[in-house]
């Protein structure tokens, strides 16, 4: 067994940095803090990594749940209560893993990113509050628990986008996150509350295990024609999918590309985003119970992934254009975990998501350290400022190519491997969704090499003068390539569930040449549009003009959103309540007050001061009860 | 010998009450109110001696009450000339009118 110090020090030490940052780090840590928040982190991953091993070799090798802390923190009754707990599965193990290297390189390249900026120790102590947060989300064995670490993650995504609080641009997109993902954490918190009345705990396990067995299933309590456990489980999943920007809960997450770059890799591309992914995987046999619900994760995922991978195609800002890439990946993530059978059999879909939320935690936050790195060089975000890029930055050309690679699904990188998983279980579960998966996938090599074409070539090769790129930038660059490129060749469903087949998808075969190909024409429109500087893409964009415009400007969601808040809510809900709070509930306290002082200045008076008066009441006051004692009660 | 009777003493009080309740409201100044409590405290006197004489006349409780009223209205003139001087030092005047302060 291992020994639990340990493990609960994983989470902790972040939690420490965040602490000691927060408080000290302005006084006492002004240079230092960066290199404090690394170590802390560093020693976290170390110990991640350690205990994966020791996991998955020694203490787990079956896959069983090994609970290694259980407090009881607040209890409800018997069995009802809030534990703070930590549970060793392969799922968390995994999760432990990705979330602290990814975080450790996300500390190392903001110590070369973010040098010289004033709140320099307040953005390693919100990046240790989110690593905190986040390993203590994954570790969680209470469903309660997992609620607490979810808003502390929403909390801490707040202030990392909000950290340049200067720019109202950043402000409002903060504001838009928190709203947008508290709102859906509504959906979670009422699903949180269905499933522990009808399964009487919180803790995952033993919910699962009463939600699962024959005696409920034969109990079946429903409402509006589906079951009351998969309302539950459809509540959890909205929370997950606002989380994990999924349509129609996305809006919030190309906004919040305004928050530094570095953050943007660590919690809107590789960790945070894939929580809900992470949540709806964790009570898997859930989804699995009902057959309506995985219907809704295949169909909300896999039209997630197809919207913005149309979006991405036409935005210009590189930071959004990854945005929406990190949303498109999330979709197939996501129908992968739709395309469970309903009895439990076929566990493809459910590896193939949680092996795709591995590698693609190292291509996506590559590809946005590296766009940081030519954000930084060329200072915009706007990809017509860029191009020809290749000569000048040739690390950060190799990296991005490696990822855009990866990401596209081109063998041997890892995103081919677990893509080609995706798609496989696709096929099996439901032809159309693969169909959308498969176009899904050619138009992410396309926008994503239209992304590198515009970057690094398309113009003539710029000034071959080259800004030396710190140690603490290239080090992280080139470990999340390696990862990128060779993640693919980890059997890796083999860790998920012991005992499934080690490769499903069987590598290059037959069933990789749809894949593959659609990838290559991708890639192909691509570079005939924008190797070189012409008006082919112009051209193109006026032949396709409305679906251009319309995917230009998101599908309008943000402006349906804003016509429903602004608009119909606003007017027919938001000003009524204004006016009843103003005139009916004001008016009744501004009433009671106003009623209140007219009658004391009414009655003031009689508090003149002159000791005559008192006297004259006094005496009126005798006589009127010496009338009442004399002639009334004789 | 034929006794006074009781109401002629009654009279007599009543009239020194309502005297006393005159001053008490009409006069301004401190010590005059001050007197007229007096007049008020001694027509009470004189109620508890003539109902005690004509009443009750083996017991002593109404010459009791008197006495103690005599003394209490001693030390209660002590006190109330205390608070004059006060008053005085405070408004320059034993005029109550002056010292009206204490209000809304």
């Amino acid at each position: 067994m291992p020994n639990a110090a340990y493990i609960v020090l994983i989470p902790l030490l972040p939690l420490v940095g965040f602490v000691l940052l927060g408080l000290f780090g302005k006084k006492f840590f002004r240079k230092s803090s960066g290199i404090i928040g690394t170590g802390l982190v560093l020693v976290s991953a170390a110990l991640a990594i350690w205990v994966a091993y020791g996991y998955f070799f020694e203490w787990g090798t079956d896959g069983a749940s090994l609970k290694v802390l259980d407090m009881r923190w607040l209890a409800f009754s018997g069995g009802l209560s809030i534990d703070m707990n930590i549970v060793l599965q392969p799922l968390p193990v995994i999760m432990i893993v990705v979330v602290s290297f990814i975080s450790l390189m996300v500390h190392l390249f903001s110590l070369g990113y973010m040098k010289g900026e004033p709140r320099f120790a307040t953005y390693y102590a919100y990046l240790g509050l989110f690593t905190f947060s986040m390993l203590g989300l994954v570790l969680a064995g209470n469903l309660f628990e997992i609620y607490i670490f979810w808003e502390l993650v929403g909390c801490s995504s707040y202030l990392l986008i909000g950290f340049y609080y200067d720019r109202p641009t950043a402000v409002a997109a903060a504001k838009k996150a928190f709203i947008v993902t508290r709102f859906a954490d509504l959906g979670f918190l009422v699903g949180i509350l269905i499933l522990s009345f009808q399964g009487r705990t919180l803790d995952m396990d033993n919910l699962l295990q009463t939600l699962f067995s024959p005696a409920f299933q034969a109990s079946g309590v429903s409402f509006l024609g589906m079951s009351v456990v998969a309302w539950g489980a459809t509540l959890v999943f909205i929370g997950g999918a606002g989380k994990s920007a999924l349509f129609p809960l996305h809006i919030w997450l190309p906004d919040a590309m305004e928050g530094p770059t570095p953050v943007s890799a660590l919690i809107h591309a590789a960790t945070m985003v894939v929580a809900g992914v992470y949540l709806v995987a964790r009570l898997y046999l859930l989804y699995a119970l009902n057959g309506v619900v995985p219907q809704i994760l295949l169909y909300t995922g896999a039209f997630s992934a197809l919207l913005a991978a149309i979006i991405a195609c036409t935005q210009t800002d590189i930071k959004r254009v990854l945005a929406y890439s990190t949303m498109s990946q999330i979709g197939y993530m996501m129908f992968a975990l739709g395309t469970f059978r309903p009895a439990g059999t076929d566990f493809l879909g459910y590896t193939a998501s949680i092996f795709h939320l591995f590698t693609h935690a190292f291509f996506k936050a590559l590809l946005f350290l590296c766009a940081g790195v030519i954000i930084h060089r060329v200072h915009s975000n706007e990809m017509k400022d860029m191009g020809g890029l290749r000569k000048a930055m040739p690390l950060t050309h190799i990296c991005f190519l490696v990822a855009c690679l990866a990401i596209s699904g081109i063998p041997p990188f890892s995103g081919f491997f677990s893509k080609e998983e995706i798609l496989l279980a696709a096929w099996r579960a439901n032809k159309f969704v693969y169909a959308m998966g498969l176009f899904t996938s050619g138009l992410t090599a396309f926008y994503m090499f239209r992304l590198y074409f515009a970057v690094f070539w398309h113009r003539p090769v710029t000034d071959g003068h080259r800004h030396p790129m710190p140690l603490f930038e290239s080090i992280p660059l080139v470990i999340l390539a390696l990862g990128a490129a060779f993640a693919g060749f980890i059997p890796f469903s083999r860790f998920i569930l012991p005992g499934a087949p080690e490769r499903a998808g069987g590598g290059i075969g037959v069933f990789s040449i749809a894949p593959v190909g659609i990838a290559l024409v991708g890639i192909g429109i691509a570079a005939w549009l924008y190797r070189k500087e012409s008006d082919r893409p112009q051209r193109v964009a006026t032949s396709m003009r409305g679906l251009y415009t319309f995917a230009y400007h998101k599908f309008y969601i943000d402006e349906v959103y804003l016509f429903v808040t602004k608009k119909i809510i606003f007017n027919l809900v938001g000003r009524p309540a204004a006016w009843i709070d103003r005139n009916i509930v004001d008016g009744l306290m501004n009433g009671m007050a106003a009623t209140t002082a007219r009658i004391s200045a009414g009655i003031k008076g009689v508090q003149s001061g002159k000791v005559q008066d008192y006297t004259w009441f006094f005496f009126i006051g005798i006589a009127g009860l010496a009338v009442i004692f004399i002639y009334i009660y004789t | 010998m034929s006794q006074v009777p009781l109401t002629h003493i009654l009279f007599v009080s009543t009239a020194l009450f309502f005297i006393g309740m005159y001053g008490l409201f009409t006069r301004r100044n401190m010590i005059t109110m001050l007197m007229s409590v007096e007049l008020i405290l001694n027509s009470v006197n004189i109620n508890f001696v003539a109902f005690n004489k004509y009443l009750y006349p083996g017991a002593l409780e109404g010459l009791f009450f008197t006495l103690f009223i005599i003394a209490i209205a001693a030390a209660e003139a002590a006190v109330a000339i205390a608070i004059i001087i006060n008053l005085y030092r405070n408004f320059r005047s034993i005029d109550v009118e002056d010292a009206d302060e204490l209000k809304f």
